[in-house]
């Protein structure tokens, strides 16, 4: 197994656990790449402590040993994908000795990796923010795919492509159609017909634009584009990059309904506050990493006047069509009439394939929840894809190069911050930081720093560090600690007084937008 | 396949099964105290002991394998002779302070003294041998003076939680369960998760969060809210409060497993801080220009505030144009309420500017 | 070939060399009369060895010369010269350096009183104990040593070897008296690619250290003897598990295992054959319950010494889950005599059901003590009478246990038993791992019995509840019954928790634990209703008041 740019054991921290049973009990062979010492290393076969950025060479490396060594999986190659070629030709520049220099890993490890990879099969590839979170996050992507192409570790247990997913519900959101280019089961916006699936079913005209990502809507305030934004659930200025942008941007947008469960370093800028119901208060489904959609029961009510956040879209959608110049037709779907989730799900299943066979009813009989895609009522569910046949087909091998990343340390700047989250808390940290006993154990955020980098830096005993970059500053407690290599620092989000998003660039990844979270440099000192 | 006779019953069972689970495949239920399904046997507590044609003593059920013809008996006079001695010395080692654990009688200890007419006053200890709540872990509660040395806390640390925290120190009747090599939970290495608190029979250890809580009047199973990895828990529910929070062998993703923000990172839902009221800005009830940082905040309620948003999203949709508003919808929301916001954005608005925080 | 030392030679020259004479300065003496010797020259005529166990602790280190036997102790390595000069050179016995007879005792006195030789007589296990130099392996070649290996590895094949232990009737040593050859031959009959050897010299029992006397004076044959055990049951790899006291004994073990792999005794392609046997040793660390062999290879495996469930046994899985074959340090040391002569040779001696001998700690009320190797079938009277030299101060005997802790208690009426496996289980009692604690008539059963049950209070592992408890609760009631606070009914009460010990504990620590109890109820219940009903300890050694508390209550460890 590979885990790679995943902190699983504090990010996952159930699946960390089962990874190491595996290890412990199974025997499997582990190999994590990761720039830190994180936890999961001390079960790990080998530990390749690559140079942050440096996730393609690395895979291009790997690769290339395999081919070397003729490990490649011939008969999958030639019968289940295209495109292999290209990819040959590609990895003909990443000799493992010009690996080994982009990445510090030495020689003997990347082969000794390779063999592990390459030689235990099943072999399946984890990965989580690690990967993403660079502008060549999507590069990444495609690189691993290609290694598991290579060794044929695709559509059998055990082995495939295994993203790791943040929150709780970000494969529903992300289901549900809460991005900007396609609807729920991802049903594109800019194709005729889902769009005109979906005008018939909803009774309205359809954009046929692709939207803006976060990342684009917020600095588009700035520039006029953006007047009103809507916010369920979330908090900009913390986990976004380079947040004193964000927060100049919100403070110039018109209108901002923020609609949360507790007052947020947002709230300051928004003009209405609609108090949600948290996961205890209601009902309805969350799909986890797995595609596996899990029903979630209402335990209490909600306190005061809190609604669950289905009622209150609703209700709005209900007066906003009630007003105004937009006009919907009578159509199947087009009323905002629920009396239950359950009703929203039917919707859902009857507008997505994908979920066309989940209801609640058949959730309630089966606690163990069903893997999308769910064809119809009878259909078992899909644990795992790419059986017998890639969904598109044939696997398509992509070649990917090397990109350095968008901003490395300099003679002003010169170490570099990596960023990431810590076992005790979760994200913006606005649910953990109001945990009593979680607080207790880690109460404030820490900056880890290899002890050598301390030695210069002259922190000499001192506690607190400023760490500055292009885009702000803060102060924090050091941590020293060999977990992270020298000229590196590690910091996390979850306290706004001192959260990594000050530093943070906005520097995206081309396809899918995401900001390079992992890697900007910085200039850190000793405080007092 | 092993055939084997369980009390004149035929069970067939596969090879390695143990006899204990055998019985239970053949609905027979032994008394057990240090077993636990999801946990390598130990065969220490030997309250599970059955007879077995062929062996002269009592054998420890729960760690002894079937074989081909084996015949088993699980309970007669001897052997619930044999259960009340075990249960005696037990509670002789057993000494409860009297305060209120919250666990509402599973405490296996007690169920299985009840269950065999045991004198519990007179048999438990006079006298405490430990502190009680003897470790600072925030969540985890430590009264060493009802453990019962089952070692399940361990096994649970090490095959559960992969962590080893626990482990025995010290031998014969000076035996006990430590932390570490004697140090605290946290210095221990101490992930926190409670794996040890939920396999514990006895309330040795035990929620910290929720001791002086009660019993809960009902569990409500429900998907955490934290990571994606999707674990299943109970919230405990008293008086429409969540007081603990439990795991299930049953749950599909997770069995018993759960973390410490799953586990015990419950308590925002009661917080203080939590929005209780709709609210709008002053300036917007009153008509006036927005003022700089937005002026003061009012307590409305719901017909005020949706009529108020409802009004302000379709003029701001009407004047700039529908691409002018962006939605943000929530990771953290139900997958209902987030396909109502996508019909919103784009029924309702007319525009794709959809997204979350996927990519953050 | 090799060159080796024949003991050939007009006198024999020991001197004691176990760890308390080595403190004392043994060492230097050796090495001092070893350059006397070559400087008078009489390297050729006098053979300098060394000898452990001598007992008398006063006398070390102390030098032996045969054939006279005459013993000089302590000796000072400046009085080498004095020595090699005079006795040896001019056959002048040196007077006033002489240890009077009248001040030997243990197994010193055993050793000066046979002059002409050391006395061999039936000894097979311990056979070459203080004649060779037990890190010499030329010595041990040169006495028979390695043969019995050659002779299975080029003429016999495994079945052959097990087969020929089967004749011979051996029993383990440890205690059980299981049939060695059958064990071996179950390990030998189990599946599985990797199989493992491991030899028992965990010896904890009280007052016993017959095992450590073997592998201080003899190592090799253990070395040869596991070698074989591999060869039968199909290991290539073996562990000898070492009490960690025994320095000594790990530090000759070491060398001689060196020894065998430079003459390529074991390693690869042992003599040249396709078997290959790689041997390792494992200190103990102090723990009673690591003499328990599931417990020992827990130990070895770097896990906490507690017992395991059973089945299966170590024979199917054992180390590491493979199949293992555990023996006790006696009873390997039995094998290379076997295979070299023959099981029929071995069945002449000892009983028709227990054949062999025994090596005996004797220790206790009694005017000689030590190891003594004996035929198995030996009555306990012949015991105390013949090699213990009778009772000490004419008193009477009262009681043996044997076995260490985990013995029994023999009554006077019952010492007419011949010691061996079938009499002895017949009789109700344990024959133990071999150590004899004879009690004379001044001796409190209760005393002495609480006395046991405190080890065992300690030594439990803690894993199950009859022992870990049972044993401190017994403990408990004894010390109540020694205080005069106890009931009548107190009796039931231990009665009944010997009753669970026996039958609900996990392993035979707990069961053994609950013999004493057992035995003392039965054979000498007057004397403990005395203490309970008329408030006396006959014997005066009970305190029958409470005393001060003992202040070895709970030490919680952590912050408990």
């Amino acid at each position: 197994m590979l885990i790679i740019g995943s902190n699983t054991t504090e990010q996952h921290p159930v699946f960390g656990t089962m990874i190491r049973q595996a290890v412990m009990h199974r025997g499997v062979k582990l190999v994590v790449a990761d720039p830190r010492k994180i936890d999961i290393t001390e079960f790990a076969t080998l530990h390749l402590q690559l140079r942050p950025g440096t996730d393609i060479p690395l895979v291009n490396g790997l690769m290339n040993i395999i081919l070397e060594k003729g490990w490649e999986d011939r008969d999958f190659i030639l019968n289940r994908t295209e495109g292999f070629d290209e990819v040959r030709q590609t990895l003909e520049h990443y000799t493992p000795e010009h690996v080994a220099q982009l990445t510090g890993i030495p020689l003997e490890k990347l082969y000794e990796a390779a063999e592990i990879l390459a030689t235990n099969k099943p072999m399946a590839v984890m990965w989580a923010m690690g990967i993403t979170q660079h502008i060549v996050g999507v590069n990444n992507v495609m690189d691993l795919a290609n290694l598991q192409m290579m060794l044929g570790n695709l559509g059998v247990p055990g082995g495939g492509v295994n993203p790791l997913r943040g929150q709780n519900n970000v494969q529903g959101a992300c289901d549900m159609g809460g991005l900007p280019n396609v609807y729920s089961g991802y049903q594109n916006v800019t194709l005729d017909a889902s769009r005109e699936k979906f005008e018939a079913a909803w009774g309205a005209q359809l954009s046929q634009t692709v939207g803006m990502t976060v990342t684009e809507m917020i600095p588009g305030i700035e520039e006029d584009k953006i007047h009103a934004l809507y916010v369920l659930g979330e908090d900009p200025i913390v986990s976004d990059p380079n947040s004193s942008h964000i927060r100049k941007c919100m403070e110039e947008c018109d209108l901002v309904i923020l609609q949360e469960i507790f007052p947020s370093e947002t709230s300051p800028y928004a003009d209405i506050l609609l108090p949600g119901a948290s996961f205890a208060e209601k009902s309805g489904t969350f799909t986890n990493t797995e595609r596996r959609v899990q029903m979630v029961h209402q335990a209490i009510s909600p306190p005061g006047e809190a609604r669950p956040d289905w009622w209150i879209i609703a209700e709005i959608a209900r007066r906003v069509l009630a007003q105004g110049a937009r006009q919907v037709q009578p159509a199947p779907y087009s009323g905002w009439e629920y009396e239950n989730t359950s009703q929203i799900m039917d919707e859902v299943a009857a507008l997505t394939p994908s979920y066309a066979g989940v209801s609640h009813a058949r959730l309630e009989r089966d606690p163990a929840g069903l893997h999308w895609p769910v064809k119809d009522a009878e259909h078992p569910g899909t644990p795992i894809l790419h059986v017998g046949q890639f969904t598109r087909g044939k696997g398509h091998f992509m070649p990917v190069e090397h990109v350095p990343p968008a901003e490395l340390p300099d003679e002003a700047y010169p170490m570099l911050l990596n960023t990431g989250r810590v076992l005790y808390h979760w994200h913006g940290g606005e649910m953990t930081r109001r945990s009593a006993g979680l607080l207790e154990i880690y109460s404030h955020a820490k900056i880890e720093i290899n002890p050598e980098d301390a030695r210069m830096l002259g922190l000499n005993g001192k506690r607190r560090v400023r760490v500055s970059s292009r885009r702000g500053s803060i102060e924090a407690h050091a941590w020293i600690t060999d977990r992270v290599p020298t000229g590196m620092i590690f910091s996390n989000f979850h306290f706004p007084e001192s959260s990594a998003n000050e530093l943070t660039i906005a520097a995206l990844d081309p396809v899918a937008k995401i900001p390079e979270y992992k890697i900007c440099a910085v200039r850190v000192e000793a405080l007092d | 396949m092993i055939t084997l006779k369980i009390d004149g019953k035929t069970v067939e069972v596969p090879e390695n099964t143990t006899v204990l689970r055998a019985a239970e495949a053949a609905g027979i239920t032994i008394p057990t105290l240090c077993d636990h399904p999801d946990l390598t046997p130990y065969g220490g507590c030997r309250l599970c002991v059955v007879e077995v044609k062929g062996y002269r003593l009592p054998m420890a059920s729960c760690a002894l394998p079937v074989s081909q013809d084996m015949e088993v008996i699980t309970e007669n006079p001897a052997l619930a002779e044999a259960r009340r001695g075990i249960l005696e010395l037990l509670l002789s080692d057993y000494y409860d302070q009297g305060y209120e654990d919250g666990l509402g009688g599973s405490n296996e200890l007690l169920h299985w003294a009840e269950h065999y007419h045991i004198d519990l006053e007179q048999a438990m200890a006079k006298q405490p041998r430990y502190r009680v709540d003897s470790d600072p872990n925030p969540f985890v509660w430590v009264d060493m003076n009802k453990c019962i040395l089952c070692t399940r806390c361990i096994r649970a640390c090490a095959d559960v939680q992969g962590r080893f925290v626990w482990s025995l120190a010290a031998r014969g009747a000076h035996t006990q369960v430590v932390a570490g090599a004697g140090t605290t939970m946290l210095d221990a290495r101490c992930e926190s998760c409670g794996a040890c608190v939920a396999y514990c029979p006895t309330g040795a250890l035990n929620n910290k969060m929720s001791l002086h809580l009660g019993a809960a009047d009902r569990k409500v199973t429900t998907t955490c809210t934290y990571c994606g990895v999707g674990c299943q828990l109970e919230l405990n529910v008293k008086d429409d409060k969540v007081i603990r929070v439990t795991s299930n062998s049953d749950a599909a993703v997770n069995g018993m497993r759960l973390c410490v923000k799953g586990r015990y990172g419950y308590d925002f839902i009661h917080h203080p801080d939590r929005l209780t009221q709709p609210q709008v800005r002053k300036y917007l009830l009153d008509g006036t220009p927005r003022p700089p940082g937005r002026g003061e905040w009012v307590t409305v309620d719901w017909d005020t505030a949706l009529d108020l948003t409802a009004a302000k999203l379709s003029a701001c949709r009407d004047i700039y144009g529908s691409n002018s508003l962006g939605i943000l919808c929530s990771a953290k929301c139900l997958n209902e309420e987030n396909y109502l916001f996508n019909k919103f954005a784009r029924q309702v608005i007319g525009t794709n500017n959809i997204d979350h925080c996927a990519r953050l | 070939m090799m060159e080796v030392k024949v003991i050939n030679k007009r006198a024999l020259v020991l001197v004691s060399d176990d760890s308390e004479s080595r403190r004392l300065g043994s060492q230097e003496l050796l090495q001092a009369l070893r350059t006397e010797i070559d400087r008078c020259g009489l390297a050729n005529e006098v053979d300098l060895n060394t000898i452990v166990d001598v007992g008398a602790k006063n006398l070390l280190p102390l030098v032996i010369i045969y054939p006279e036997a005459v013993v000089y102790g302590p000796v000072h390595p400046a009085d080498a010269g004095r020595i090699v000069k005079e006795h040896l050179s001019q056959g002048r016995v040196i007077e006033e350096m002489i240890v009077p007879k009248h001040q030997l005792t243990g197994r010193i006195a055993w050793l000066a009183a046979r002059s002409g030789a050391l006395p061999a007589a039936q000894r097979i296990v311990l056979e070459r104990a203080g004649r060779i130099d037990p890190e010499s392996i030329e010595d041990y070649i040169i006495y028979d040593g390695y043969q019995a290996l050659t002779k299975a590895l080029t003429q016999m094949t495994p079945a052959q070897v097990i087969e020929e232990l089967t004749i011979s009737g051996l029993q383990g040593r440890g205690g059980a008296g299981f049939p060695t050859g059958k064990k071996w031959e179950i390990v030998a009959s189990t599946s599985g690619s990797k199989k493992y050897v491991i030899c028992n010299a965990d010896e904890s029992e009280p007052g016993t250290y017959k095992d450590r006397v073997i592998l201080e004076s003899d190592p090799h044959s253990i070395v040869e003897a596991m070698a074989l055990a591999a060869y039968a049951i199909g290991a290539d790899e073996g562990f000898i598990y070492i009490r960690g006291e025994y320095q000594l004994a790990q530090q000759r073990f070491q060398k001689a295992i060196e020894q065998a792999q430079a003459l390529g005794l074991l390693g690869e392609h042992i003599l040249g054959t396709d078997f290959s046997f790689h041997l390792h040793i494992h200190s103990g660390a102090g723990a009673y319950v690591c003499g328990e062999e599931t417990a020992l290879i827990e130990s070895i495996e770097g896990k906490r010494g507690e017992p395991r469930s059973r089945p299966p046994y170590p024979t199917t899985h054992g180390l590491w889950g493979c199949p293992t074959l555990v023996n006790n340090v006696e009873t390997l040391a039995n094998v290379p005599p076997i295979l070299r002569r023959s099981g029929e040779w071995y069945k002449k001696f000892g009983t028709p059901s227990s054949p062999g001998t025994k090596v005996y700690t004797i220790f206790g009320n009694v005017n000689l003590t030590g190891v003594f190797e004996v035929p198995m079938g030996i009555t306990l009277r012949e015991a105390i009478s013949i090699y213990a030299k009778g009772m000490k101060n004419g008193a009477a005997f009262k009681l043996a246990q044997t076995g260490g802790s985990s013995g029994s208690l023999i009554p006077a009426s019952l010492q007419d038993t011949p010691l061996d496996f079938a009499a002895t289980r017949k009789a109700g009692v344990s024959l133990g791992s071999g150590a004899l604690l004879i009690a004379d008539e001044n001796t409190c059963v209760v005393d002495l019995v609480k006395v046991l049950l405190n080890f065992f209070r300690f030594e439990s592992c803690g894993k199950c509840t009859p022992c870990r408890i049972g044993t401190q609760r017994s403990y408990e009631i004894l010390t109540r019954i020694t205080q005069g606070q106890a009931e009548l009914d107190a009796l039931d009460e231990l009665l009944k928790l010997a009753d669970q010990m026996v039958r609900l504990s996990n392993c035979g620590l707990g069961q053994t634990a609950a013999v004493p109890i057992r035995d003392m109820l039965k054979h000498f219940r007057t004397e403990v209703e005395a203490h309970i009903q008329l408030g006396v300890c006959p014997t005066g050694v009970c305190p029958m008041r409470v005393e001060a508390p003992a202040a070895e209550e709970m030490q919680p460890l952590a912050s408990a």
